[in-house]
């Protein structure tokens, strides 16, 4: 074999290799239900927008962003001082204040056996489908303190906050449910909305937390197409060039 | 008081300066009249992407320094407050997040050149053991800093790694807790991993870099042809025939490797930062947890070879420090390679068909061992991290009997194109 050659082989070995591996998938994610088809989609504001009103509405009694300040969604996604303390903010905290719950930690234990997490970054710390799902998820279950259980998560200390909403699913057989993708789920009392309804109502909420795990992802990517803009249109042929020119008298 | 003259002839403030500091001399010798073999290939950018991701980290690191609060009860928000509160901040964490692997893969490749080549044979001997060194170094640096944003998998990476002083006989627990200063990865853990990570292990890491720079350039490249190009000098110049000073020639050309380096590393910063996962994983984004095990504790992509040889060996004589040992083994080993190796060529380009089998059969194991540490251990997976941990010590205890017996071809005389 020439030394051309072997060069060529173990390179393309390499490369595929490679391939190989990051195309593995990764070690974690593995959920014990299949979580439903769901693209998230932060940069749709109108979505993100009604997704913050009904965080604050349904979601933030209990449940914190801390790493998140209301003003920033308000610069973010377009909403006024005003508009924040008139509508989206129920504990009378400053525009520049984190949004923070406000359940005492002690009185949440006593009530519902554990903190309520904070979710400012759930949606990477799960997926955006997972949160989707979860949300989807409620059934009623006599045998939990609440009355309710959760498909994604067994044995959930959470009581079915939407169902109101939702309506009131009960467990079926595998294959049985009337749910779309199949899930095991049926409704078996209407809730104030139709599915399609809280589905569209889910669907903002997700966004928004999407968003709300990290606010600068739209930043970072219309910064990213100038840079590789700036690489690939100049810093490339400019330093190719370079190297061509000064390597002409190497022989 | 007259002064001797400076042998380069410099005037001027340069002269003023090379009159008492070799400034003048040190840029000859390392840039301007540091001849390098000119048939250098793709395999040689990865040294100077070294040094860039180095660079990459330090600076980084010192602004994240800026911002970062360790403790138990700061390093997660600190983090945070840095993603969404510091300007930029965001792109300097996603730079040394990312950096971190870059670092390891760049590195990776690198030593993978110098086994195809035999960069590592004499002379070089000490330029592989300083490289080495900077692997090992490098190892410990990026575990420390893995710990730092203390999310649920820094917490139970730390338990995992720091439990393997556990494993050494009568002192293992006491050492422990002493390297922890408390009973679980806590508080004191991170202030010292901190300590270690901004000011210790950079500071060697950057003085065994600068001894591998000096031996290199005491020595001579290598190049493809692992032939060496001082042999054949110009009879007036003694410049060597096939070399061409290191700068303008190779400094222009590492900068093309550079910016293509900068398009693929801007990819994963800008539009994949997580990395799919293997950059920040899922359960960092959670504190740290003494409650919560996250599913399955991988370490980094980058330790997996070393974490599946860790699992694969069984423990013994009711002690589990035999997976320690060979892990440990693992890397040690690579210290002893240029003596392994008893071919009589360096490159692969001359060397006979069971080494260059060999090599491509330790590249298969290397991602196979990675992605069997990626993973939740099955009988059939442990089989194979078995199998896999046998091939690897293989590879480089047979080499003084393979590379012996294997039939090479005649090295050129002047280095090919």
């Amino acid at each position: 074999m020439s030394p051309k050659k072997t060069m060529r082989n173990i390179k393309g070995v390499a490369l595929v290799l490679t391939g190989l591996l990051l195309a593995a998938p990764a070690a974690y994610a593995e959920d014990e239900v299949k979580t439903l088809p769901f693209a998230d989609n932060a940069g749709n504001t109108v979505s993100v927008q009604r997704g913050a009103r009904d965080f604050m509405a349904y979601c933030s009694g209990c449940h914190s962003l801390k790493y998140l300040r209301y003003n920033r969604i308000g610069q973010d996604l377009g909403i006024s001082d005003d508009l924040l303390k008139q509508n989206l903010i129920f504990s009378g905290v400053k525009v520049g204040e984190p949004i923070v719950s406000a359940i005492p930690a002690k009185s949440a234990e006593d009530w519902f056996g554990r903190v309520p997490p904070d979710l400012s970054l759930e949606t990477k710390a799960r997926s955006p489908e997972w949160v989707y799902s979860y949300l989807m998820g409620f059934y009623l279950d006599s045998s939990r303190p609440f009355g309710v259980n959760n498909l994604y998560l067994a044995n959930v200390a959470m009581p079915a906050v939407l169902g109101e909403l939702q309506g009131w699913q009960v467990k079926v057989e595998e294959g049985k449910g009337e749910h779309q993708e199949g899930l095991p789920l049926k409704l078996a009392q209407p809730g104030s909305m139709t599915p399609e309804e809280y589905q569209a109502f889910v669907t903002d909420l997700t966004n928004f937390m999407v968003y709300a795990a990290e606010p600068n992802a739209k930043d970072r990517v219309s910064t990213g197409w100038n840079v590789m803009f700036y690489l690939i249109f100049l810093l490339l042929p400019l330093t190719y060039f370079l190297k061509k020119e000064f390597w002409r008298d190497v022989h | 008081m007259a002064i001797i003259p400076n042998p380069h002839k410099t005037t001027g403030f340069l002269g003023w300066i090379d009159d008492r500091f070799p400034a003048t001399k040190l840029w000859k010798d390392h840039l301007s009249e540091y001849y390098a073999p000119k048939n250098f290939n793709f395999w040689y950018y990865f040294g100077s992407l070294a040094l860039l991701v180095l660079v990459n980290q330090l600076i980084t690191g010192i602004v994240l320094a800026m911002a970062y609060k360790p403790g138990a009860e700061t390093s997660f928000d600190s983090v945070q407050y840095i993603m969404r509160d510091v300007s930029w901040g965001w792109l300097i964490r996603y730079l040394h997040a990312a950096g971190a692997s870059a670092f390891f893969l760049v590195v990776y490749l690198h030593m993978f050149r110098g086994i195809l080549y035999g960069s590592h044979r004499k002379p070089r001997e000490l330029v592989w053991i300083f490289g080495a060194l900077i692997f090992l170094v490098l190892m410990a640096e990026g575990f420390c800093g893995y710990v730092l944003p203390w999310g649920n998998m820094s917490y139970w990476g730390a338990q995992v790694i720091l439990s393997l002083f556990g494993t050494i006989p009568y002192i293992g627990h006491g050492l422990q807790v002493w390297i922890q200063g408390d009973y679980t990865p806590a508080d004191a853990t991170i202030n010292r991993l901190f300590s270690l990570h901004v000011v210790a292990l950079p500071f060697v890491l950057v003085g065994l870099v600068i001894a591998h720079l000096i031996a290199l350039h005491e020595v001579g490249s290598n190049n493809p042809d692992g032939i060496e190009i001082k042999k054949k000098k110009d009879p007036t110049t003694h410049i060597p025939l096939d070399g061409i000073p290191f700068h303008p020639y190779y400094t222009v050309k590492d900068i093309v490797g550079v910016t293509v380096f900068l398009i693929l590393f801007s990819a994963v910063i800008f539009f994949a930062p997580e990395g799919g996962g293997y950059v920040l994983e899922k359960p960092n984004f959670m504190p740290a947890n003494p409650q919560v095990t996250p599913d399955e504790i991988a370490p980094s992509w980058y330790f997996c070879v070393f974490y599946a040889m860790l699992r694969a060996v069984p423990s013994a004589f009711g002690t589990q420090i035999w997976g320690v040992i060979v892990m440990f083994a693992a890397v040690l080993i690579l210290f002893f390679l240029p003596w392994l190796d008893r071919s009589p060529v360096k490159s692969i380009r001359y060397k006979g068909p069971i080494f260059k089998v060999a090599v491509v059969i330790f590249a298969l194991d290397f991602l196979m061992l990675s992605y069997l540490g990626m993973h939740k251990p099955s009988p059939l997976f442990t089989a194979m991290a078995r199998f896999g941990t046998f091939y690897y010590f293989l590879f480089f205890l047979g080499m003084p009997i393979y590379t012996r017996i294997d039939k090479t071809k005649p090295e050129p005389e002047r280095v090919t194109a």
